[in-house]
């Protein structure tokens, strides 16, 4: 059973289903339910960061070269950082399945 | 052994509370509960109680604070009855869902409307399926062992515990009552230590939120750990019988060895239907009486091995289910029948309702009754007694 998804035997769970581990909602997968996923074209890209600064699910980080890179593991393809980038550098498309 | 004094049994009990060294009360009042609160705040403020007692604006306040406090590993202690105890309502799930060890005591007494402060059970079957560990007293001393044996149950199940007391016919009697020493309470109840509990040193989450699929397992868990304090509860009984000689059990019987009709009550109205279990006897009926003591979690092997070989049951309910097949108990009861083979006949009757007096008579014609079920089919599959038509 893949932890991310939270399955466990109800015989390992703590009492009250208290969660013994600080942070580690991290550690779960909040972009299974995505639609269309942020595409970044670095050509137009000017490193702003308004997209890390408006994600509602911080999914954003920036890479060694200062470009901001989405997290899909978190990613919920809400579109807000497609939305709201100045240059229309981020595009969002349809996952295939 | 602690001197037996004669004591309203709210003032025992929060004598009994204070005993156990509770570290936080938190209780808003309410008839007929109000003496048992009062007086822990007195002893509180006289300084007599090294306690934190925190009024607050409602009942769902007070069982908020006693979450909290709770969750911290305090020892807490909170009482109530009827609207207070609904009030309370959502967050009794949330106690027992994290498995917290709060005492309380509902002085059971009916709900609105119409509005009436006297005593049935119709307050505490509502949370009948809360998770709480419930226990029920028959009198002043029950009620006080009760308690510690709450405090000792609550602590090693890690299960919140009601212990339920009829409002007024135990709440406002004075009785002969025994309190324990200091010693042998401290002996019974070990200082409170959890395993997981709120501490800013070592963070812990409380109240995650339970997905589809891990809901279940939790649920799962928590319904284990409810069956699973039957053991603690009837080990804690028989610690207390070491300690102080008087013995509890999930089911207390009486007459009922060769009996062929049995009525089966739940708290004080349990003194009553013995005299009309001895006036009957003296007639040479054979009749005796269950009291069911332990009412969660529910006691089923000890209730079969009870009902010996009665040929028909008589289910005492002091609440309503409206439009349902019978009270709560009697419908319990039925259900625990089907997990055996034994097939008595069982009528159900509710009397009692709102403080109106269940005599001896009452219960000599509820006992005729359900002899009557013996070769007649009964008409109802449950009855209101008493009720003028």
């Amino acid at each position: 059973m893949p932890k991310d998804q939270g399955l466990v035997s109800w015989k390992k769970l703590a009492p009250g289903m208290f969660i013994l581990e600080p942070g580690n909602s991290a550690k779960f997968k909040t972009g299974d339910w995505r639609t269309y996923r942020p595409v970044l074209d670095k050509e137009k890209c000017i490193k702003c960061g308004i997209c890390y600064a408006l994600c509602p699910d911080l999914c954003y980080k920036k890479d060694e070269e200062g470009y901001y890179i989405v997290d899909l593991y978190y990613c919920k393809g809400c579109g807000i950082c497609a939305k709201h980038c100045p240059k229309s550098a981020i595009t969002m498309v349809l996952e295939e399945d | 052994m602690g001197k037996v004094i004669a004591k309203e049994v709210s003032i025992a009990i929060a004598e009994a509370v204070a005993q156990c060294k509770v570290d936080v009360i938190s209780a808003y009042p309410i008839t007929p509960q109000t003496h048992i609160v009062e007086h822990l705040a007195e002893l509180v403020n006289n300084g007599e109680l090294d306690a934190e007692y925190m009024p607050v604006e409602s009942e769902h306040a007070a069982m908020s604070a006693c979450i909290g406090a709770s969750a911290t590993g305090a020892r807490t202690f909170t009482s109530t009855a009827s609207q207070g105890l609904l009030l309370m309502y959502e967050n009794l799930f949330i106690a027992s869902a994290f498995r917290l060890p709060i005492v309380m005591v509902i002085a059971n007494r009916s709900i609105s409307a119409p509005i009436s402060i006297w005593n049935d059970h119709s307050d505490v079957m509502t949370i009948r399926d809360s998770g709480w560990i419930q226990t029920f007293a028959e009198n002043g001393q029950e009620a006080v062992d009760l308690i510690y044996h709450a405090y000792r149950v609550a602590e090693k199940a890690l299960l919140p515990v009601a212990l339920n007391i009829d409002g007024f016919t135990l709440s406002h009697v004075i009785e002969p009552v025994e309190l324990l020493d200091q010693e042998l309470v401290d002996k019974y109840i070990p200082p409170l230590r959890m395993k997981y509990k709120l501490d800013p040193k070592k963070p812990i989450t409380m109240g995650a939120i339970g997905i589809p699929e891990i809901y279940t397992e939790a649920k799962k868990a928590q319904d284990e750990a409810l069956k699973a304090s039957y053991r603690i509860i009837v080990n804690a009984w028989k610690e207390f019988e070491k300690l102080t000689g008087r013995k509890y059990q999930p089911i207390e019987s009486y007459k009922m060895e060769d009996a062929e009709v049995a009525l089966i009550i739940m708290g004080s109205l349990a003194g009553t239907a013995m005299d009309a279990v001895d006036l009957l006897r003296e007639k040479g009926k054979k009749v005796g009486l269950i009291k069911i003591r332990l009412w969660r979690p529910f006691p089923l092997r000890d209730f079969l091995k009870a009902i010996g070989k009665v040929r028909a049951i008589g289910v005492v309910d002091r609440a309503v289910s409206h439009g349902s097949t019978g009270g709560p108990v009697g419908i319990e009861v039925r259900s625990a029948l089907y997990q055996s083979n034994k097939r008595p006949k069982v009528v159900n009757f509710i009397a009692g309702l709102s403080g109106r007096d269940v005599t001896v008579e009452d219960f000599v014609e509820l006992f005729e009754r359900t002899y009557d079920a013996i070769s007649k089919k009964p008409r109802f599959s449950y009855e209101i007694y008493g009720v003028k038509e």
